[in-house]
């Protein structure tokens, strides 16, 4: 009988020869990253529990995203018990300024392919991308687990994806992500793993790749994996050969297959106030917007600022939109100070911010108000996200969106 | 077997965790600070009229989104004693079982009642409403024994004793 990629990991992390869906096993954490916003309650469960040390405290990583820059005075309580977390317990890995976590994990080199990694967000799906089994767990048992470097989990059943052709132009791994949840609902894939294919995804980018692992949760999903190729290897800086156990076996048992032609589909956005509300941006063009955001852990990367740079160039935003730019890391947003790009965004007319959580959490850098209508590349449109339960937020593609920035309603590329 | 009964609220599918405590509230220091914010988004009215024992009772994929553990702690000081829903979101439905939350799966039952009415309970095996049952499934041992042990803290700070 044959595997599939997530029961791959399984095996070689608990080294059980074989592994059923539906069982129950004890997993090795090989990573673990925990983010301001819930350090406290860490912190303090991790006493509580009563333990003396981290099991090892180089697979920790602390980073620093929802409350930088701060919003509100109490914000810094959670920096305070961070540090002194750290201190005592040797904690090294910290990153107090430098982007979201989970663009950090995955450029930062912590998480390689075939890894267990689990983190206190619920976006930690997105290194799936890198063939990582990843995923979000809650402030308790990330304090048991920073506490004993283990974790149950129930092996899940896994849905393959297939996607095969070249993608339209305008169309992006974001409008395939949001069309397959659309397709799944957001329960879709409660308790299971998505396992995405075909030559339309082997010839994505791992930056693309990172967008439809990231919003795999949306759909309810455990997981979100990508089955490490020569991209995988370059990127993460390994040898192919060290990956071929990650490969599916040909006979792997799967849930079930879902099947998308590339040139089939087209630009969508999530109508609020449900991720899997998916309409076709031809259905819903001419919708007046007061904001348009690109940014987040799901569309945050070079190559999305990039491809908004290339549509603002020499333009300017329509009069009375906001349009707020938020690079995922500060790597990216040097990057993208070398290559000229944060230039034309500002000199169409955007805000840019610091990397952060802040507008995607609702907490800060544009937060929206009653009445006012958000284009968006992040991930949920639930209601009062980004500010007021009176608001209306569309999620999108950073192509939609720069093109919508450009005439201030939704307008299809 | 426990048994137990309790006043109905009545919610829909997918409420989302961002629904049960907007993350604006998440840095308040306490969870007793953050309850009387829970299902401000959708229901603000709703923290304030929850009572010790009251039952939540809602559709599909209940505590959908974050990874946020304020969602089950908010219910639990809130004095919600379960929630019955048709189905459970993966994150919450641990989280809820790690702070000895009591779940309940059953597709039929939340199309089937009114807020407001009452509705009893026995652990690990039926719903009783207005002369009707409605069978429910056993949780695997291995959750039941967290919650027996009152959560995962506690479960964590028996096995450091017998260790240290």
């Amino acid at each position: 009988m044959g595997y599939t990629l997530i029961e791959k990991i399984v095996m070689k992390n608990t080294g059980l020869d074989n592994v059923e869906s539906g069982s129950i096993v004890i997993v090795n954490a090989d990573k673990l990253m925990v983010h301001d916003i819930f350090i406290p309650f860490v912190a303090q469960k991790f006493e509580e529990m009563g333990f003396k040390k981290i099991y090892d405290p180089n697979k920790m990583v602390l980073i620093y995203d929802h409350l930088v820059p701060t919003a509100k005075v109490e914000d810094v309580r959670h920096f305070k018990i961070a540090e002194e977390f750290c201190e005592k317990y040797g904690v090294k890995n910290i990153h107090r300024s430098d982007g979201i976590c989970h663009q950090l994990m995955v450029e930062g080199g912590y998480v390689k392919p075939g890894d267990i990694v689990f983190g206190t967000d619920s976006h930690t799906t997105t290194y799936g991308a890198i063939g990582a089994f990843s995923t979000g767990i809650g402030y308790t048992e990330m304090a048991a687990v920073l506490g004993t470097g283990e974790l149950w989990i129930k092996v899940p059943q896994t849905i393959k994806v297939n996607i095969d052709g070249k993608l339209p132009n305008g169309v992006t791994s974001k409008d395939v992500i949001l069309r397959i949840i659309g397709d799944l609902k957001a329960d879709g894939a409660t308790y299971k793993a998505l396992e995405f294919s075909g030559n339309c995804v082997e010839n994505m980018s791992i930056s693309s790749r990172m967008t439809m692992a990231n919003m795999a949760i949306e759909a309810g999903a455990k997981s979100g994996l990508f089955v490490p190729d020569k991209k995988t290897a370059e990127y993460c800086n390994i040898d192919m050969k060290d990956l071929e156990y990650l490969q599916p076996d040909s006979d792997a048992k799967y849930e079930r297959v879902l099947n998308y032609k590339a040139e089939d589909l087209e630009p969508v956005v999530a109508y609020p106030s449900q991720v899997d509300n998916i309409k076709t941006v031809k259905e819903v063009s001419g919708t007046k917007i007061d904001q348009v955001f690109i940014g987040s852990c799901t569309n945050g990367r070079l190559e999305d600022l990039e491809v908004a740079a290339e549509i603002l160039k020499g333009k300017k935003i329509s009069k009375y939109l906001k349009l707020i730019v938020t690079p995922a890391s500060r790597k990216i947003y040097n990057e993208a100070l070398d290559k000229g790009i944060i230039k034309v965004l500002a000199e169409a007319g955007a805000i840019i911010t610091h990397p952060g959580c802040g507008l995607c959490c609702g907490r800060s850098g544009g937060i929206v108000s009653e009445g006012e209508k958000v284009l968006a590349t992040n991930n949920r449109n639930f209601l009062g996200r980004m500010g007021s339960s009176k608001a209306e937020i569309y999620l999108c593609s950073p192509v939609v969106a720069a093109v919508s920035a450009l005439t201030g309603e939704i307008t299809n590329p | 077997m426990e048994k137990f009964k309790g006043n109905i609220w009545l919610l829909g599918d997918d409420i989302d965790t961002d629904i049960i405590i907007p993350t604006e509230y998440l840095a308040l220091k306490t969870v007793e600070e953050m309850k009387e914010y829970a299902f401000s988004p959708l229901r603000p009215e709703l923290s304030g009229n929850i009572e010790t024992g009251d039952i939540i009772v809602a559709g599909k994929n209940f505590g959908c989104g974050s990874s946020r553990e304020q969602a089950p702690e908010v219910l639990i000081a809130l004095g919600i004693k379960c929630v019955i829903a048709k189905s459970f979101a993966r994150i919450f439905f641990r989280n809820s079982i790690n702070n000895g939350l009591l779940l309940i799966e059953n597709e039929e039952f939340p199309d089937n009642c009114k807020e407001g009415t009452s509705v009893e309970v026995q652990l690990n095996k039926n719903i009783i409403y207005e002369n009707k049952e409605y069978k429910i499934q056993p949780l695997p041992d291995n959750l039941m024994s967290i919650i027996k042990e009152g959560g995962l803290v506690e479960s964590m700070k028996k096995r450091n004793k017998q260790v240290n």
